[in-house]
């Protein structure tokens, strides 16, 4: 059976899915919620370099690096606040996330 | 091509596998690692679309540096994770419902004509025939002329989140003792040694 762009949708489709699901599951931990959005930025690239195979386009491959980019400078950021926050109050516990509400 | 096609499913088998062994996982380390585990099976499928010098970025940057660092910051805090599991379930059935809204609406695009043929017909960056230009070199005559504008905001977009992570994370703790350069080089003879004239016979 031909392995087609259809494939390599329903891959990034499954994978997105399982996604917004972890952010869903694990609503108390922030490490998992940022793995999860890892995942998800996984499968846009999944489905950007399918499209770029499919049309036989080189842009894709170039959109796919941008994400890359900014999905390792939002994973450092990300982290960094986690850090800085476990730091001022002893937990991750992201219901309590509201010190800042005015 | 059959060999091709369980490659795929090998690849895509365990990507899904992983990715849900990531989200479910008692341990976080755990979770890393299955991470570590589904972005490799990403840059195999990759691989199989010709798309080389992305799966090995994939490897690099993701593998290399990303999951390295989740891993830090999941083992050096101490964190109480058993704590954070609570109310794992609480959730469950509303994130069920959101992913099952969202897989059905996206296999139905799926299943759905979205081709538009006059889009296949035009291409604005072709793929050159692998026999003349290898993928790298391909990426790299576009980056650096098409997309120059656009690699160097990227670049500024780390260079960024650099300085943001440390100028986050730096702490200056009060009570430990630091080398002040400065310090040391603007001490004069007249700050710290001091001449006594001491009468002989008579003692300090």
């Amino acid at each position: 059976m031909e392995i087609g762009i259809t494939h390599y949708l329903s891959v990034g489709a499954i994978l997105f899915t399982i996604g917004v699901f972890g952010i869903f599951l694990n609503k108390k931990n922030v490490i998992i919620i940022l793995m999860s959005i890892e995942l998800i930025l996984l499968a846009v690239n999944i489905n950007l370099i399918g499209f770029s195979a499919h049309l036989g386009d080189l842009t894709g491959q170039v959109f796919a690096m941008f994400v890359l980019t900014v999905a390792a400078a939002e994973a450092a950021i990300g982290l960094a606040i986690l850090v800085i926050y476990f730091r001022n109050r002893g937990n991750i516990d992201v219901e309590n996330l509201n010190i800042m509400k005015g | 091509m059959i060999i091709q096609s369980i490659a795929f499913y090998i690849f895509a088998g365990i990507i899904i596998a992983s990715a849900i062994m990531v989200i479910s996982a008692k341990n976080p380390v755990h979770s890393v690692l299955f991470l570590i585990l589904a972005f490799f099976n990403g840059a195999g499928l990759f691989v199989l679309v010709g798309a080389e010098f992305l799966a090995m970025i994939m490897v690099i940057v993701y593998v290399g540096a990303v999951a390295v660092l989740f891993m830090f910051v999941v083992m050096m805090l101490d964190i109480n994770f058993v704590e954070l599991r609570q109310g794992f379930l609480q959730y469950l059935p509303i994130g069920l419902l959101i992913g099952l809204i969202l897989l059905v609406e996206l296999i139905l695009i799926l299943s759905s004509q979205f081709e538009d043929p006059q889009i296949l017909a035009v291409s604005s960056l072709p793929i050159p025939p692998i026999e003349e230009v290898e993928n790298t070199k391909a990426l790299g005559n576009v980056l650096y002329t098409k997309y120059i504008y656009l690699f160097q905001s990227g670049g500024l977009i780390l260079l960024t989140a650099m300085i943001g992570a440390i100028v986050l994370t730096l702490r200056s703790r009060p009570g430990i003792k630091k080398q002040v350069i400065a310090k040391q080089v603007s001490r004069k003879r007249e700050d710290s040694v001091e001449i006594k004239k001491v009468t002989p016979g008579a003692g300090v």
